[in-house]
């Protein structure tokens, strides 16, 4: 076992290694003078030249990526041009990282117990009205662009009720209930887009689980529904979900822009989106490279939580069981 | 006091004690709203202590009836009229909890396949525990009992079978840990639902043996349910045949299937081979058309669009029950009239087997590597393949049977030294470096025709491409080719139009032999190819076989795990063990004997519907991996006859017992003919050799 993670972190180092090669190339190769590109067309002379000079653009390649090799290992990725200028870059991405696994927290809080509870009674009452309602309900809010349900979520519930705030930022020094309630509206987006997708794979699952000859042995044996589910069908069952919510994990640390910028949400995908906004390259990189390595290792996660579940997953990953 | 009830539908002699009393049970499925009729008034009991079986094809409501038995319906199920009894207690109207209860203490059931029929992801030691603790053992008693279970379905080793996931056992040592869950509460009813329908014969066999030792130890009352009428046959006191959702002939196992009186019965009889029949005696009698859909009204005799006798008075009244002899009825208005249902076809013209090598294997080894260790597969074997003739393989699951017939079409590569010749001239080790002739003349027919066709093409599709990538034909002329092809195999031009999802079992493996034939082969590879098909679709295929080696002069390697299948088809039989061939004999010399012990073993396995009493030769422990052969004879470790300080160290070489007749053994045709003592002791079964 712990040799399966350590093959799987030299596979991430390696991957990191990949992005890292891209990043470095990435405004070198194009035609066209790096810093220019990445200062923007109407940047001062001295502004070129303090980006040449920090990222180290007149040094030759090879350097270039060491230098940025160096700066994961110290974490050090020297300091903000423009999102918060003068401010390492490195404080930024911790603080939106914190950001981000507050409000991922919430929503997998509310988001995961509901939708394999919805999972689980649908494939129990498979084909049956309160099936369909669950399937076809989850496949209507999935079906809704995330910004949009943010958007609906505000106009229906924050401006009429005063407990929803529009803002998911609480004031600083906020208790934590305080910063909860401000965030529970990004929470119920969450759950309005992956509700119906986490939802039909643990339905699915849960069918081929329900329709096995073992549970028929359980139910035969005189188990009630509920041992059955607890003892017999759940470990077999939520297998493929896990595996799911480990590769939507980095997503929803990266990819929620557009839910972080309608609730205006300090988050990471905020961060990147306006170091874009803003070229401000060295904060750039650091957070596609955080993203890249959350990815990693909620994969790595959940492949664990998966040998867990199943034995055989165990051989797979080297050990014998 | 007894009394004996004869309803419309059958005999329940007393309701009260029996095990099981399935009382006129209609039961249907709703299919898209509608309820469609499944089960139409199926009576029957099975009294305490009693072993009861049910055959018929699949499909015809065996399943559903074992599962009414313990009023475990799917959620679209619904009981429609009829009782279900066990020992007085009504099942049909108990609360959830008396159901769990019953099920809990007083029934159990096993299935089909027991790899489906544990948790793969707990360990056996919590599954057998299980059982115990749904009836109130605490959990340190309920491991003791566990133990002691697994002991006595005869398992050497319970503590380290405990320990083990289900993925780490065969499924023979499977099926005795989950009976060993079944009995964990001496149930009154065991139901068993195909138990040993997936297993190889002789784990079969072994399977059957426990359950039959264990039945004298318990109270139990069995309902076994098979489509193998050999197996119901040694297993069972009486029988019940259904057929359409109802039983049909009822009576002792000896007056059933040595007394047919229902023409169903008679005609699944007569699609096995039995009594060692041969191709070369008479065809086998497939039963034309196919069992009703589900839900098709049937308002008189159930049977009557595929019987050969019946008449008008069939097609309007109900047939009533007829009593034959002493507790073996029908349901047939004319039970006396069965001599008139037609004979199979003998066979007129025997076409002696040519005496040319058509193709040969030579030396052939397969050795394949994994993870840096050599896996011989197949290690040096010698076979060849006359013209007409029909060479059958037999050996356990695991023996290299498979391997040897993609070695020979060339899926993978014999190794150096060997070759595979067709009529004389070496052949390229792999499909893709063969010349065209070669490709042509080697061809396979699979298990399951389902993998084998492309399932978006129509059956003219995949007819002609195949005549086009064998023959160069193209065109009209390959369509027109493809029509004949269809036409010898029985289909119809309408088959031609439809895809592989719109036919049955049966006619997909039409089609796929009619592909295999597309380019007028020399040698068909079949593997296992009506394992998955009913004893009276098998006929059909197995008929099919036989015309078209008589009309081509088509050699096949067929291989079964169906000895009385290969016997009826084979000229010559092989038996594989280990990657090696133990014994080779014309069928004669095979089935009279002296054998290698091997095959001694294998033959004595077959449970047959003739219900001759044979003395088993059990075959514990499991084949041994090839990665890892055991030394001197591959055999020693499980041979009863087996010579201490000669057959663990020295090879056997390949010798003849008579012309033509050769086996792997040291042993002579003296010491070969002598019966041996089985001990109780080889009968346990072992695991393995502890993982790597
Ligand atoms: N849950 C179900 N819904 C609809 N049809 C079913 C269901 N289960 C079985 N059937 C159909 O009922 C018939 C009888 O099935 P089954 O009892 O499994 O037969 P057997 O065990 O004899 O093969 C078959 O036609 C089968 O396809
Ligand atoms: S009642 Fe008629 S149709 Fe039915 S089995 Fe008897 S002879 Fe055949
Ligand atoms: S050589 Fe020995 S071990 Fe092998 S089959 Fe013959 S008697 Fe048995
Ligand atoms: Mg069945």
């Amino acid at each position: 076992m712990l040799k399966f993670i350590a093959r799987r972190l030299v596979l991430g180092l390696i991957t990191l290694a990949i992005l890292l090669v891209i990043i470095t190339l990435i405004p070198n190769i194009a035609p066209g003078d790096p810093a220019r590109k990445i200062a923007g067309g109407t940047a001062t002379p001295e502004r070129l030249a303090q980006v040449n000079e920090s990222l180290g653009l007149r040094d030759p390649v090879s350097t270039q990526l060491t230098n940025l090799g160096q700066s994961v290992f110290t974490l050090d990725f020297g300091e903000s041009f423009s999102v918060a200028a003068g401010q390492p870059v490195m404080d930024l991405v911790f603080t939106a990282l914190g950001n981000s696994a507050k409000l991922v927290a919430l929503s997998l809080i509310i988001m995961v117990p509901l939708a394999i509870l919805g999972g689980l009674v649908a494939a129990y009452k498979k084909d049956t009205w309160i099936d369909r309602t669950i399937v076809n309900t989850g496949l209507a809010f999935s079906s809704i662009p995330d910004f949009v349900a943010g958007v609906f979520l505000l106009a229906f519930l924050a401006v009429p009720f005063e407990f929803f705030k529009v803002q998911a930022n609480a004031p600083p020094g906020s208790s934590i209930l305080v910063q909860i309630q401000h965030l529970l509206l990004p929470a119920i987006a969450v759950l309005m887009v992956y509700f119906g997708y986490i939802a039909r794979i643990t339905r699915a699952g849960t069918i081929t689980s329900l329709d096995a000859d073992y549970t028929r042995t359980a139910f035969m044996r005189g188990l009630t529904t509920r041992e059955v589910f607890r003892k017999h069908v759940a470990r077999n069952a939520l297998q493929p979900t896990v595996a799911v919510l480990g590769t939507q994990l980095g997503y929803l640390f990266g990819g929620m822009v557009a839910l972080e910028i309608v609730f205006q949400y300090p988050g990471l995908g905020n961060l990147i989106i306006r170091a874009v906004d803003r070229a401000d390259y060295p904060v750039l990189r650091a957070g596609v490279l955080t993203v890249a390595i959350i990815y990693m290792l909620a994969t790595l996660a959940a492949d664990l939580l998966i040998a867990w579940m199943n034995p055989r997953a165990r051989l797979n990953i080297g050990e014998d069981a | 006091m007894t009394t004996t009830e004869i309803t419309d539908d059958g005999i329940v002699s007393d309701p009260d004690t029996a095990a099981l009393a399935i009382e006129d049970l209609e039961l249907s499925y709703v299919v898209r709203g509608t309820p469609r009729a499944v089960l139409r008034g199926v009576t029957f009991e099975v009294r305490p202590g009693e072993a009861y079986g049910l055959v018929g094809e699949s499909g015809c409501g065996k399943s559903t009836t074992a599962y009414a038995a313990l009023r475990y319906l799917p959620s679209n199920g619904q009981i429609d009229g009829g009782r279900v009894t066990s020992s007085g207690q009504e099942l049909t109207s108990m609360s959830a909890k008396e159901l769990r209860e019953f099920r809990a203490r007083q029934a159990s059931m096993v299935f089909q396949d027991p790899v489906q029929a544990v948790n793969p992801v707990l360990k056996i030691g919590r599954q057998v525990a299980e059982a115990f603790e749904v009836m109130g053992q605490s959990k340190s008693e309920a491991k003791k009992s566990a133990l002691a279970a697994l002991h006595r379905v005869r398992i050497a080793s319970p503590e380290s079978v405990m320990d083990r996931y289900p993925y780490q056992l065969s499924g023979g040592m499977l099926q005795r840990v989950v009976i060993a869950m079944a009995l964990a509460c001496d149930p009154k009813l065991l139901v068993l639902d195909e138990p040993t329908t997936g297993l190889d014969a002789t784990v079969e066999a072994e399977v059957l043996d426990l359950v039959r030792d264990l039945r004298s130890e318990l109270n139990s009352a069995i309902l076994l349910i098979a489509h193998n009428l050999g197996v119901i046959r040694t297993m069972c006191d009486r029988v019940g045949v259904m057929y359409a959702g109802r039983v049909v002939e009822e009576g002792t196992v000896e007056e059933v299937f040595d007394n047919p009186s229902h023409p169903y019965t008679v005609g699944l009889l007569n699609s096995i081979p039995r009594q060692g029949l041969r191709k070369t005696d008479r065809e086998l009698f497939a039963i034309p058309g196919n069992l009703p859909q589900i839900g098709e009204p049937l308002p008189t005799c159930v049977y009557v669009d595929r019987c050969p006798i019946a008449n008008d008075t069939c097609r309007t009244e109900v047939p009533p029950i007829v009593d034959r002899s002493e507790g073996h009825w029908t349901r047939c208005h004319f039970p006396d009239r069965l001599d008139e249902i037609p004979e199979p076809e003998e066979v007129s013209e025997v076409v002696a087997v040519g005496s040319e090598e058509v193709v040969g294997v030579h030396g052939v080894s397969k050795t394949f590597r994994q993870r840096g260790h050599d896996i011989p597969a197949l290690v040096s074997v010698d076979l060849g393949f006359a013209e007409g003739e029909t060479l059958g393989l037999v050996g356990e699951s695991g023996s290299g049977k498979s391997t040897l017939a993609k070695t020979m079409l060339g899926v993978y590569e014999a190794d150096e030294g060997g070759e595979i010749t067709l009529r004389g001239r070496p052949m390229a080790g792999k499909a893709t470096k063969r010349v065209e002739e070669s490709i042509r003349s080697l061809q396979m027919v699979f298990q399951n025709p389902d993998s084998a066709l492309n399932r978006a093409w129509t059956v003219r599709r995949i007819l002609t491409r195949s005549i086009t990538r064998l023959t160069g034909m193209k065109g009209d002329e390959a369509d027109k080719r493809a029509v004949e092809v269809a036409e010898a195999m029985r289909l119809s031009p309408r088959h031609l139009d439809m895809r592989p999802r719109q036919l049955s079992g049966g006619l997909k493996q039409r089609v796929a032999i009619a592909r295999a034939f597309a380019g007028d082969p020399n040698v068909v590879v079949c593997d296992e190819p009506t394992s998955a098909l009913d004893v009276s679709v098998q006929a059909a295929i197995l008929n099919l076989l036989a015309s078209l080696q008589r009309d081509d002069r088509t050699s096949y390697l067929f291989i079964s795990h169906d000895i009385s299948v290969v016997r009826y088809l084979a000229d010559r039989i092989a038996v594989m063990y280990v990657g090696r061939i133990m014994e080779l004999g014309s069928t004669e010399q095979i089935f009279e004997g002296p054998n290698h012990p091997y095959t001694e073993a294998l033959l004595s396995a077959v449970p047959s519907v003739d219900g001759q009493a044979e003395n088993r030769i059990p075959l514990t422990g499991e084949i041994p991996s090839p990665a890892n052969p055991p030394s001197g004879c591959v055999f020693h470790t499980r041979c009863h006859r087996f010579i201490e300080g000669l057959c663990e160290v020295t090879e056997p070489e390949m010798h003849e017992l008579s012309p033509g007749h050769t086996i792997k053994c040291h042993l002579t045709v003296e010491q070969l003919s002598q019966p041996v003592e089985i001990t109780e002791k080889d009968r346990m079964a072992d695991v393995a050799e502890p993982l790597e």
